[in-house]
């Protein structure tokens, strides 16, 4: 209970939502194969990862217009800049190839950090509980009190002017409460178990216990959380980008290139709905992914 | 009892505090990130010099260390006075209850639309566990899942092309919409609450169907099966109620984060909410009108799950004994 209470208060997790029920339906029925849609998702974030790595290779920059093309060049419809060109007649496949990095920027960095400060407080928390614990919470709580696109923008209407930066430090700050809450009751769950009892009455110190026992056996189930909430900051920035209060032009960001299209919906569909399908593909793939590493290494699952 | 109660009100307390104080740091955020910045910079006219802004500063109090500033902060907002907004000198706190009602019909149209449909569809799929009509639920909730609001909001307006269904339906809502009842204000939000039910009905559904198979292990569903009574009278009038527990406790959690998550619906479809203003207030630099929007919506989100926990606490005694 207290884990699926912790993957709701993360607000977050969209998908978060298991209960014991469901966890223990799914050992009893079918451990889940690596079917068609893992390797999907793999592929496409493969393709990703050659984006973010050969984006400078592209014919065409991104915040030059291609030379010989017009306009609102629809997709599909020329070589080798087969995704169109967008209202300033910018190539749109280069545009989301250098956008894939803005993403891979808000995904890792936030989460990383998110990971490191969250989780570290987490073992702390755990380890010592009382007073610690209660101070800790409290801050973590005061955090989470903020619908997080609304801290988010609360953030960017200080943090001026916005770029991409700017953005990765609000997003990291969002995701320490979530890994924060998420470290400590892992943590908590094995500091019950008979090796920490064991290891305290060896003459442990804190820091043995909090990182040589704790914290390898947190991990597992953290770093499955992780790409999930990867999934979360890359919907987040393309919001923020879609406000118009995100990355701004020319810096490509997949939501940036929906806002200045959104307006020219009816009469070039494609330029708003390239960029939507390749956010909807990368949170899908790592929505797959992170079920998937989460249903493996979940702790409910290998305690049973 | 009384006292898990207690302590949660009390735990409020310095929640709430730093909610408070970290929007009245606001403008020493600002300054922090950039020192030539300014919180009154709606105000400054081309041809004020450094001295002006100083003193631009000084008037609206700026210039004073921020514990000062938040006991001012304080004692205003218990008397509901949110300061003035920077850009249209409006008080904040008329703004906020202007918008207030469209964002809450909004959120609550969302949550009756989420509900609706992910009721019979979680049932379905429970009553129908790892066959085909679950398999293709899952399938369809995990897509939905991938959908961020914004791209849910574009296709939906695209697929429809709803005449008119952007800006020009809102001339002067703000203050028609306000007052105007619920159900006329559902002819211009019907689509906007579809958009922001769609990205609740997947977790909705996951979340009844695993409840729901709980229920149907039960002895007394079998016993009223083999009473003869049928699968959909069982399902919805023996079976339902009791899987739909945390289905009402996530439910009151998601108003609070709907009303906070508008947002983007309020700007795309052009719905003169809280969500819009704070946009709006972001790009006119106003503070004042973000910070007093911003502690509204947080404050009202803390005390609605507070509120949950504390219900959930008196409905459910194994909470309480814990």
């Amino acid at each position: 209970m207290s884990l699926t209470q912790t993957e709701n208060s993360l607000g977050l997790t969209e998908s978060g939502v298991e209960t014991p029920g469901e966890a223990a339906a799914e050992i009893k029925g079918k451990r889940k194969k690596a079917g068609l849609l893992w390797w999907f998702a793999c592929a496409w974030l493969g393709i990703i990862v050659l984006m973010v790595v050969f984006a400078d290779l592209l014919p065409n920059p991104y915040d030059q217009p291609v030379p010989d093309a017009s306009a609102h060049e629809s997709p599909f419809s020329s070589w080798p800049e087969f995704l169109g060109t967008d209202y300033l007649g910018r190539s749109t496949l280069s545009r989301i190839a250098a956008g894939a990095r803005t993403s891979v920027t808000v995904a890792t960095i936030p989460v990383a950090s998110g990971i490191l400060i969250g989780g570290l407080l987490g073992l702390v928390s755990a380890y010592f509980r009382g007073t610690t614990e209660a101070v800790i919470d409290i801050f973590a709580d005061a955090l989470l009190a903020f619908p997080p696109l609304l801290l988010l923008l609360m953030m960017s209407s200080v943090l001026y002017p916005p770029s991409v930066w700017t953005i990765t430090l609000g997003l990291a700050i969002l995701t320490v409460p979530g890994f924060y809450r998420l470290t400590k009751a892992n943590a908590i769950a094995q500091s019950k178990r008979e090796y920490v009892v064991v290891a305290k009455a060896m003459g442990a110190r804190p820091g043995r216990i909090m990182f040589k026992e704790l914290m390898p056996n947190t991990v597992a189930t953290i770093l499955s959380y992780a790409v999930i909430v990867m999934a979360v900051m890359i919907v987040a920035e393309g919001s923020l980008s879609f406000l118009g209060v995100g990355v701004p032009d020319p810096e490509p960001s997949w939501g940036g290139m929906v806002y200045k299209e959104k307006d020219n919906l009816e009469d070039y569909p494609g330029q708003v709905f390239v960029p939507c399908a390749v956010l909807f593909l990368t949170v899908f793939s790592l929505n797959v992914i992170g079920d998937r590493l989460r249903s493996k290494f979940d702790v409910r699952d290998s305690n049973l | 009892m009384w006292r898990l109660l207690g302590r949660k009100v009390l735990h409020l307390i310095p929640v709430l505090f730093l909610v408070t104080l970290a929007t009245t740091a606001m403008p020493d955020m600002l300054k922090l990130g950039d020192s030539s910045a300014t919180p009154v910079a709606p105000k400054i006219t081309m041809d004020m010099k450094p001295e002006d802004i100083k003193k631009l500063e000084h008037e609206y109090g700026y210039d004073k260390p921020l514990l000062e500033r938040y006991g001012t902060w304080v004692k205003d907002a218990v008397t509901g006075d949110f300061g003035t907004s920077m850009a249209t000198d409006q008080p904040v706190i008329d703004g906020i209850k202007e918008r207030y009602p469209v964002t809450l019909e909004l959120a609550l149209a969302a949550l009756i639309i989420a509900l609706g449909v992910a009721v019979p569809l979680g049932v379905w799929a429970a009553a129908k566990a790892g066959r085909i009509p679950d398999k293709v639920l899952g399938g369809v909730s995990s897509g939905l899942l991938a959908v961020p609001p914004f791209v849910s909001a574009i296709l939906l307006v695209y697929l429809f092309s709803v005449p008119g269904v952007i800006s020009p339906v809102f001339p002067n809502l703000s203050t028609d919409l306000g007052t105007a009842n619920f159900i006329d204000g559902l002819e211009y939000l019907w689509l906007p609450a579809i958009v922001l039910a769609l990205a609740e009905i997947p977790q909705f559904q996951r979340l009844l169907r695993s409840d729901m198979l709980g229920t149907l292990q039960e002895d007394y569903i079998l016993t009223a099966r083999s009473k003869g009574l049928s699968a959909p009278y069982v399902l919805f009038r023996h079976a339902l109620r009791p899987s739909s527990f945390s289905l009402i406790t996530i439910s009151g959690l998601t108003l609070g984060r709907l009303i906070g998550g508008t947002v983007i619906v309020e700007f795309y479809f052009g719905i003169p909410g809280l969500g819009q203003s704070i946009v709006n207030a972001i790009n006119a630099k106003d503070i004042p009108t973000v910070q007093g929007t911003v502690v509204v919506i947080a404050v009202g989100y803390v005390v609605l799950n507070a509120l949950v926990d504390i219900g959930y606490m008196l409905i459910d005694p194994r909470v309480r004994a814990r």
